[in-house]
């Protein structure tokens, strides 16, 4: 029987204690929404910002790194709103539909809502629970259940978003690009939520994208519900390329039901501080997932990425494969945990993250898991962390490449082995080529 | 007519370990070949390394000129710019980097490094396409990932492969023979004397008497105890064949 202990309550704490109080009452939705938000917030108040003692935050201390709790960001100005549509160069060009939340507000003036597909809908969030849309009410909060202080944060004080959805059988071709932006050049926080419902058979792609001012200390919770209904496919891919200074925590909660497949990547570059954490729910029979995620780190980022699979249904198959390139003081965090319930007979699981340290001083923490109560299936996991083959680069040389070169090379196909898993080419060429600069750029 | 290359007294040891190298000389010139052959242990591969400039390895004393250039001051892949190439005893694997992009990158590094102008691609891939043709290299191995579930035949044909695109001045050939069967071994070979030039010479490293027949040697050195203890012309290597290394390593201790 562990005692309980109660620790004082931070800077921050208490500065997020008093936010709720002065903001709650301004927030958009109903009363329904509203109390939601007081039990979230309650909740989170209960146990206080994650710390090294929780488990799941065991790496990222975040009543240590929070010293503060800046105030939120205000509506953007017009001229925000414009700047914003230059966001994320490395997709330009791209037949994407964009669609932009400017320091954490949606901007339709710059999103591009027109000659939508027959079967796609796009609101925002703030709108959707100022009017309590349906899809919120059935779908908000109810996809994968998690006590996660962040997210608890993130319910209290959720502000806008984009609420997409797919009617059943309707295949969306034209990938969306959700494109966060944050302009404001003083440290606000950020509160975004969004969701995605697929129906049944449905199709849609989805790139997400988070960026913001370098020297600045701003911090972003930022939250995906996605419901994949049966048969239908969901492809995600994640951009974190946040200013140098920023604070990024991101929750993902996906539920899909059978015969479905889902795939999301995380591809993080940029950021101080950067946690991605993932629920990921196979509630039907015959579902394929592929999670995947490259982190190149310098300096001192930090970036930790929490992986829950929970294999529900029987006959589901799961890849898992992490990247992370590690270079200057900076250090990645890899905690991943395939969970197959009981009655998820046949489940085929298989996880491995890799590290590849450049430096003395990187870090790499790897923390892979099986929890599995069925006996009918096969499951493995691995991890590897190690420095660039020297034997390898040396081949390499003594055909006439340069040193830098043949690292670059290397480098290049040890991403590879996630990269090259993203069915959009544009977007897969895309990555090589952030890759590659990031790779001419550090020194 | 300048020599290809000199070695000239050269010392050698593992780093922070063993003294391997051993006050050796050579001298090559353009067009020769030079079979070097001797026992196991003697630093026959070490001299491999220390010529192409693997890291792990000191020279301590001497010197080496390639092409009149001090090869000791230049890096690997400046060694390899300047014609030198050495194949791999036990060629590596590159999981990712397929075959066809390795050897793209590799011709432009070298000529990137010359000054002149790059191969497009379209250029490389015909050039890579007939050479193999000529080595039984199949389409599909060059669109693989470099080496990697290759068997010993097609590593060392591959080694060929880039061999013969490089066109080197000087190609160092470790234990070239070592894990072919003998329809490689005639692939390998043919591939080392269609290059065969006036002004290009081959270092070739073996145990085996066996290479000799199909890459006839100039001259014969034994190398015993890290440096060259006899020299001969070609019907050397038979003569060891019949004799084995024994009155050699004797007369190096």
């Amino acid at each position: 029987m562990a005692a309980e202990i109660r620790l004082m309550k931070t800077a921050a704490e208490l500065a997020l204690a008093d936010a709720f109080a002065t903001l709650k009452s301004r927030l958009p939705g109903d009363a329904a929404v509203a109390a939601r938000r007081v039990d979230a917030f309650e909740a989170f108040a209960a146990t206080g910002l994650p710390h090294r003692r929780v488990e799941s935050w065991k790496y990222t201390d975040l009543r240590t790194l929070l010293r503060d709790a800046p105030p939120l960001a205000l509506l953007p100005t017009p001229e925000q709103v414009a700047g914003a549509a230059a966001a994320c160069p490395m997709l330009a060009g791209m037949d994407l539909r964009r669609l932009y939340v400017v320091n954490g507000a949606f901007a339709p003036d710059i999103s591009d809502l027109a000659g939508l597909e027959s079967g796609l809908t796009i609101t925002s969030l703030a709108s959707a629970l100022a009017v309590g849309d349906p899809l919120v009410a059935t779908h908000l909060g109810q996809t994968v259940p998690s006590s996660d202080a962040a997210l608890a944060l993130n319910t209290a004080f959720m502000g806008d978003g984009l609420v997409i959805s797919v009617a059943p059988g309707a295949l969306v071709t034209r990938p969306l690009h959700l494109v966060f932006v944050a302009t404001e050049p003083a440290a606000v926080a950020m509160f975004t939520r969004s969701l995605v419902v697929l129906g049944e058979g449905a199709r849609l792609s989805l790139v997400e994208s988070h960026e913001g001012p370098s020297g600045v200390a701003y911090q972003i919770n930022t939250t995906l519900e996605a419901v994949v209904g049966d048969g239908a496919q969901l492809d995600r891919l994640k951009l974190t390329l946040e200013g140098g200074e920023a604070l990024h925590i991101a929750t993902l909660l996906a539920q899909v039901g059978a015969s479905a497949t889902f795939a999301n990547t995380n591809f993080t570059i940029g950021g101080a501080t950067v946690r991605n954490q993932m629920l990921v729910q196979l509630d039907g029979a015959g579902t394929e997932a592929r999670i995947g995620g490259v982190s190149l780190l310098a300096g001192k980022q930090h970036s930790d990425t929490l992986l829950a699979m929970e294999h529900i249904a029987p006959h589901c198959q799961s890849r898992e494969q992490f990247r992370a390139v590690v270079d200057g003081a900076a250090q990645d965090i890899f905690q991943g945990r395939i969970s197959v319930r009981p009655g998820a007979q046949k489940t085929d699981a298989r996880m491995m993250s890799r590290a590849l340290l450049l430096s003395d001083t990187a870090e790499s923490d790897n923390k892979p898991e099986l929890e599995i109560f069925a006996d009918d299936v096969q499951c493995g996991h691995g991890c590897t962390t190690g420095s660039l083959d020297q034997q390898v680069k040396f081949y390499l040389m003594a055909r006439g490449i340069p040193e830098k070169e043949a690292e670059a090379l290397l480098i290049q196909a040890f991403v590879g082995e996630v990269i090259d898993g993203i069915a959009h080419e544009g977007v897969r060429a895309a990555l090589s080529d952030a890759t590659r600069t990031w790779l001419i750029e550090r020194k | 007519m300048a020599p290809l290359l000199e070695i000239r007294d050269l010392h050698a040891e593992i780093t922070g370990g063993r003294k391997i190298i051993n006050g050796m000389n050579l001298t090559i010139n353009p067009g020769e070949v030079h079979a070097i052959m001797g026992p196991n242990g003697a630093g026959k591969s070490t001299l491999s390394y220390v010529l192409s400039g693997k890291p792990g390895y000191e020279v301590t004393s001497g010197e080496v000129l390639f092409r009149g250039v001090d090869l000791l001051s230049l890096s690997p892949d400046e060694r390899a710019a300047q014609g030198m190439f050495l194949c791999f005893q036990y060629p590596l694997e590159i999981p990712g980097v397929s075959n066809m992009a390795f050897l793209h990158t590799a011709a432009n590094s070298q000529r990137k490094q010359r000054g002149e102008p790059e191969l497009t691609s379209p250029e490389l891939v015909r050039k890579v396409r007939e050479l193999g043709k000529q080595l039984g290299i199949d389409t599909d191995m060059l669109k693989r990932p470099v080496n990697v579930g290759f068997s010993g035949g097609e590593k060392k044909r591959n080694e060929t492969l880039q061999m013969m695109l490089l066109e080197p001045f000087l190609s160092i050939l470790d234990e070239a023979d070592s894990g072919l069967d003998i329809d490689a071994l005639k692939v390998v070979s043919n591939g080392v004397n269609a290059m065969r030039s006036p002004d290009r010479s081959f270092l070739v490293i073996t145990h085996y008497q066996r290479l000799l027949d199909y890459i006839v040697p100039d001259v014969v050195h034994v190398f015993a105890a890290g440096r060259i203890v006899h020299t001969g012309g070609k019907e050397l290597a038979l003569e060891l064949e019949a004799t084995g290394y024994a009155q050699y390593q004797n007369e190096a201790a």
